[in-house]
């Protein structure tokens, strides 16, 4: 009984990677196949700032000085879009495969080299640096890279290049933070 | 002949919501909730992101051009990024920094918070400030912004290839990774972590 017990809640091993890469490349095909677009994670966000900018600072989107400008033109709704539907959907996802492989758990994770709140301070710097990047980008690592690769554009596979290469660049000098 | 529909249809919609449920599902089944697994790439004890990320992209642009040869999609009415030239580069290069920093990118941030990590949540946080800041001082960069357009131009085209013979290359390339950095992967395995 204790034994059973035990499995139940030990988290299930990962998904084989390239078994979850060839799944992966399919539900690209199949997007780009119904939609004529790939993925995207950074696009709802953008969306999402710039619904809020329309609501609480509409002279500013609306205007050139805006980068959203584009997606509240002619008083668009910026959240009607297949982009916001698709991040909602990778939140439903992310759960079913935590709940099914028994992840689901509320944690700071971070290397016992470093503090919670070490951890805790470089996902914000981090997390505020890749949106910059990603807004220069136009897309993130699935938007710009994932897809761009897929569709063999050139913005796609500098994008990857270039996240890949300075990652390593930098690598070195922030170390402590995982190893 | 696919494309079937058009992105701004509401059928779109529905089909995004399944698509992002598929997404989330495999980031997560494949270990993409893990910040410490994920930065595993830059120091060499877990290889798993590079190897779902090519396999996906080899595996998406191999069904792409089949199902061109098959009539069944027309590769003229996919979207295709544009290519800033300054932009892409500046773009990318900050995403490297921001990844090895926070250990996520958007995808898999969301679909770690989704499974309750905080530090996924903090890092989307970090994120949406990032991109307040970028349109708070957008006019400083927006001629950078929309300097250099080459419009949706493909690498075998920049590079001056056939399509086939770089998708051959890409493909081997990508292998020869796995293969390199399955052996790497094994070297540091005395590191080895649970997450």
């Amino acid at each position: 009984m204790e034994e059973i017990k035990v499995q139940q809640h030990t988290p299930r091993k990962y998904m084989n990677p390239y078994l979850a890469g060839v799944l992966l490349g399919l539900v690209i095909l199949f997007s780009f196949y119904l939609t004529r677009e790939g993925l995207g994670a950074s696009g709802a966000f953008k969306r999402g700032v710039a619904k809020v900018e329309q609501i609480i600072i509409p002279a500013h989107v609306n205007s050139e000085k805006s980068a959203f400008y584009h997606y509240v033109k002619n008083g668009e709704d910026p959240l009607k879009n297949r982009l916001v539907y698709m991040i909602i959907g990778v939140f439903i996802g992310g759960f079913l495969s935590g709940a099914i492989n028994h992840r689901l758990k509320l944690k700071l994770e971070h290397s016992p080299k470093i503090t919670s709140k070490t951890r805790a301070i470089a996902a914000v710097i981090g997390g505020a640096i890749f949106g910059i990047g990603s807004a220069f980008g136009r897309g993130c690592t699935s938007g710009a890279g994932l897809d761009g690769m897929a569709v063999l554009a050139t913005s796609g596979f500098v994008v990857v290049g270039m996240i890949f290469g300075v990652g390593y660049l930098v690598a070195w000098f922030f170390r402590k933070l995982w190893i | 002949m696919g494309p079937l529909f058009n992105a701004s249809d509401e059928w779109s919609f529905v089909i995004a919501l399944v698509i992002g449920i598929a997404f989330g599902y495999l980031l997560e089944s494949a270990g993409f909730s893990s910040s410490r697994k994920l930065a595993g790439v830059f120091y060499g004890y877990d290889f798993v992101v590079l190897q779902v990320f090519f396999t996906a992209a080899i595996t998406a642009a191999i069904g792409l051009l089949f199902f061109e040869y098959f009539g069944w999609i027309d590769l003229s009415d996919i979207w295709v990024n544009r290519f800033y030239t300054g932009s892409a580069i500046l773009g990318g290069a900050l995403m490297g920094i921001g990844f090895v920093i926070g250990g996520f990118c958007p995808g898999t941030s969301a679909c770690a918070s989704a499974i309750g990590k905080i530090d996924a949540m903090l890092f989307l946080g970090g994120f949406i400030i990032g991109v307040i800041l970028f349109d708070a001082f957008y006019p400083l960069y927006a001629g950078f912004y929309k300097a250099g357009n080459q419009g949706p131009v493909k690498i075998y085209e920049s590079l001056g290839m056939d399509r086939e013979v770089f998708l051959l290359l890409f493909v081997i390339v990508a292998i020869a990774s796995f293969v390199a950095t399955g052996y790497i992967q094994q070297k540091i395995s005395h590191k080895s972590k649970k997450y």
